[in-house]
């Protein structure tokens, strides 16, 4: 079966659209892939696949092989710097144009997911990420629900949570975490993004959508809480641009100074803009926040399987 | 067969009553690719084809669902019904509705009625700060939560037992369950029915497109925020208006400026280098209804349930809302003037 050669797998869950899920999920992959760990993503966000724009692959197209639909490599592995191969399957690659509407109804979808789930052919991958829509309907409890046939008990690690602090936000991630409750999904913790946002400007950290929020939930639900991320325009430059991420000088984060980084990564001026994804990624603030988020979730993963 | 993991209906089934238009007894799940039990084909499709179902479905009455008119009748006196739509999650669909019908509201002569549709994340009772209500029922049917004097709000939210309950429905329940909300619901004579709806493209937007057909639908808003990744899921959307007969009366850029509190210094934090929504509307011939700041005090006054309008006037997103609301009222061939004497926001 197509899930046979994966270790463990991730889904990343939130109830509210429009938190961060692909976000994380891209960091994940990209943070899990620099330590050293092969991974592979699929997006089973149908009618709003974000997951190619978010690795700058929008015009790859899926084949077919005999083992089924191979996935999109983004990058290699590559022992010498010890980075992981990273891999990806989305919805997005079978549409023919990108505007177009996938208008389904449950069932198709349901059917997608399924498929999406046992014809695609992975390779050996230490993780498999999986990229959800919003809520608690027909794609959350196909997937819940062809997990528990086709995979392992020791394969379907458990779910990372994405919120946002402010309260309407936490509001619907409580129905997913009741969700994952419902269904068994063990919760390997819970990560509040938007977080916080530092003018570019003045270096003022305000709290756009509020601070907190995610942590008390959190401790409501007894659930791990595995950090803050902040904004940063330099993400999001990142994907939309290809840009590599630079900081003014004296930028320092978890003691780190990161605007040095950048200056080095000038130096290779020539390069910089066709570099690949995830060295760019390094330079980025949030890259080693993920390092720490990551490092528990691999932590908390193990854990379970033992 | 696949150990299904949706939830017992439990307590919520003993609120939402019988469904109304009978779904034919399935004897087995809907396979894959299943045009839906209530659909014109059920029975008959290609994909029909050895389902065990397929007989029950072929011979259950076809044609309009016999509710249409039904829902006509009770939507008659419903002057403009507007959806809020966007691709994408969380680019404030339900902010906007929210800050719409507030300024619709400000007027006491106008009433203003708010249909959630967004089953697995309802928000709209929140920001309106009726979180905590119940539905009562009465021979007529539903009486909608009524936020103020002329803001009546319908949501699965106050249906719930519990606060966080989680909604674990496929897609044919959810459909039941709008159409009760426009069936059922006394909603009597509104000016205005703005309908929010959840991100994407499927069930509960066919649902909502179908029930409201023969009543006709004003248009829809799109609402987005600057960068790619959240337009290209817009584009689906409005791809699907199009292909559902939906005119877009606008796009709304929200999100757009952020002003830091400390320096004034304006960043824009979701880049829009793609030229943001008001390229979009231009690349697809749209109205453009304007863009709206990221102002931290409008997700404060949403998380409490008050209105944004009352509570900051004078900001700049407030004037940029009002200008958004203007031309929204102006694309329904209304007069502003008329509709929203200035002075709005005392009530």
């Amino acid at each position: 079966m197509s899930l046979s050669k994966i270790k463990h797998i991730v889904l990343v869950l939130s109830g509210k659209g429009g938190v961060g899920k692909s976000s994380v999920t891209t960091q994940l992959a990209l943070s899990l892939s620099l330590a050293g760990h092969s991974v592979g993503v699929l997006d089973v966000d149908l009618t709003g696949p974000s997951i190619p724009r978010m690795f700058a692959i929008e015009d790859a197209k899926v084949t077919q092989a005999p083992g089924g639909w191979l996935p999109i490599t983004v990058h290699e592995a590559d022992p010498t710097s010890g980075l992981g191969s990273l891999r990806v399957m989305s919805l997005g690659f079978l549409l023919p144009g990108r505007g177009d509407a996938v208008v389904w109804r449950g069932p198709k979808k349901t059917a997608m997911v399924r498929q999406f789930l046992s014809d695609v052919f992975w390779e050996e991958l230490d993780y498999l990420l999986i990229d959800t829509p919003p809520g608690t309907s027909d794609e959350h409890i196909s997937l819940a629900e062809t997990l528990l046939q086709k995979a392992r008990p020791d394969q379907v690690a458990g779910a990372v949570i994405v919120t946002t602090p402010q309260a309407v936000a936490t509001a619907d991630v409580r129905k997913e975490l009741n969700f994952c409750t419902k269904t068994g999904i063990r919760i390997l913790g819970v990560v509040e993004n938007m977080c916080g946002f530092v003018c570019p400007n003045c270096s003022e950290c305000t709290n756009i959508f509020g601070s907190g929020g995610g942590e008390v939930m959190a401790d409501d639900f007894n659930v791990k809480f595995l950090g803050r991320v902040p904004i940063d325009q330099q993400f999001i430059v990142l994907v939309e641009t290809g840009k590599r991420p630079r900081y003014p000088e004296g930028t320092v984060i978890n003691g780190q100074d990161i605007s040095a980084a950048a200056k080095e990564a000038e130096a290779e001026e020539a390069k910089r803009d066709t570099a690949q994804l995830v060295l760019k990624y390094k330079d980025c603030s949030l890259a080693p926040i993920f390092k720490t988020i990551t490092a528990d979730v691999v932590s908390a993963v193990e854990q379970g399987g033992a | 067969m696949a150990p299904s993991l949706e939830a017992p209906d439990d307590e919520v089934r003993d609120v939402l009553a019988n469904p109304l238009k009978k779904k034919p007894d399935l004897v087995a799940p809907e396979p894959e690719h299943c045009p839906g039990p209530e659909s014109e084909q059920a029975g008959t499709a290609d994909s029909c084809a050895g389902c065990p179902n397929q007989q029950i479905c072929a011979s259950a009455p076809k044609g309009p669902d016999p509710d249409l008119p039904l829902i006509t009748a009770r939507l008659a006196d419903v002057k403009h019904k507007i959806l809020v739509l966007s691709g994408k999650g969380g680019v404030g669909k339900s902010t906007l509705t929210v800050q719409l019908a507030h300024a619709f509201a400000t007027n006491p002569d106008t009433t203003v009625g708010v249909m959630d549709t967004d089953i697995c994340g309802p928000s709209i009772p929140k920001m309106l700060g009726v979180e905590t209500e119940t539905i009562h029922t009465s021979n007529a049917g539903w009486e909608p939560v009524w936020a103020m004097d002329n803001l009546a709000v319908m949501s699965i939210q106050f249906l719930l037992p519990n606060r966080d309950d989680a909604i674990i429905w496929r897609g044919p329940k959810k459909n039941g369950l709008i159409k009760q909300f426009l069936k059922d619901v006394q909603w009597g004579e509104l000016d205005f029915l703005l309908v929010d709806t959840p991100p994407g493209t499927s069930d509960e937007h066919l649902s909502v497109n179908t029930f409201l057909k023969e009543s006709k639908i004003e248009g829809a808003v799109v609402v987005t925020t600057p960068q790619e990744v959240a337009l290209l899921d817009v584009r689906k959307e409005i791809d699907f208006c199009r292909k559902a007969g939906i005119r877009v009366l606008g796009i709304v850029e929200n999100m757009s400026l952020f002003v830091c509190p400390g320096c004034k210094h304006e960043s824009k934090i979701f880049l829009d280098h793609t030229g943001g929504g008001r390229g979009l509307a231009e690349e697809l011939g749209i109205p453009f209804l304007g863009s709206v700041p990221l102002d931290p005090r409008i997700g404060i006054a949403c998380d409490y349930g008050e209105s944004f309008f009352d509570s900051f006037p004078d900001s700049s997103a407030c004037k940029a809302l009002k200008g958004v609301v203007k031309g929204l009222v102006e694309q329904i061939g209304l007069d502003p003037e008329v509709l929203l004497p200035e002075g709005d926001g005392s009530s």
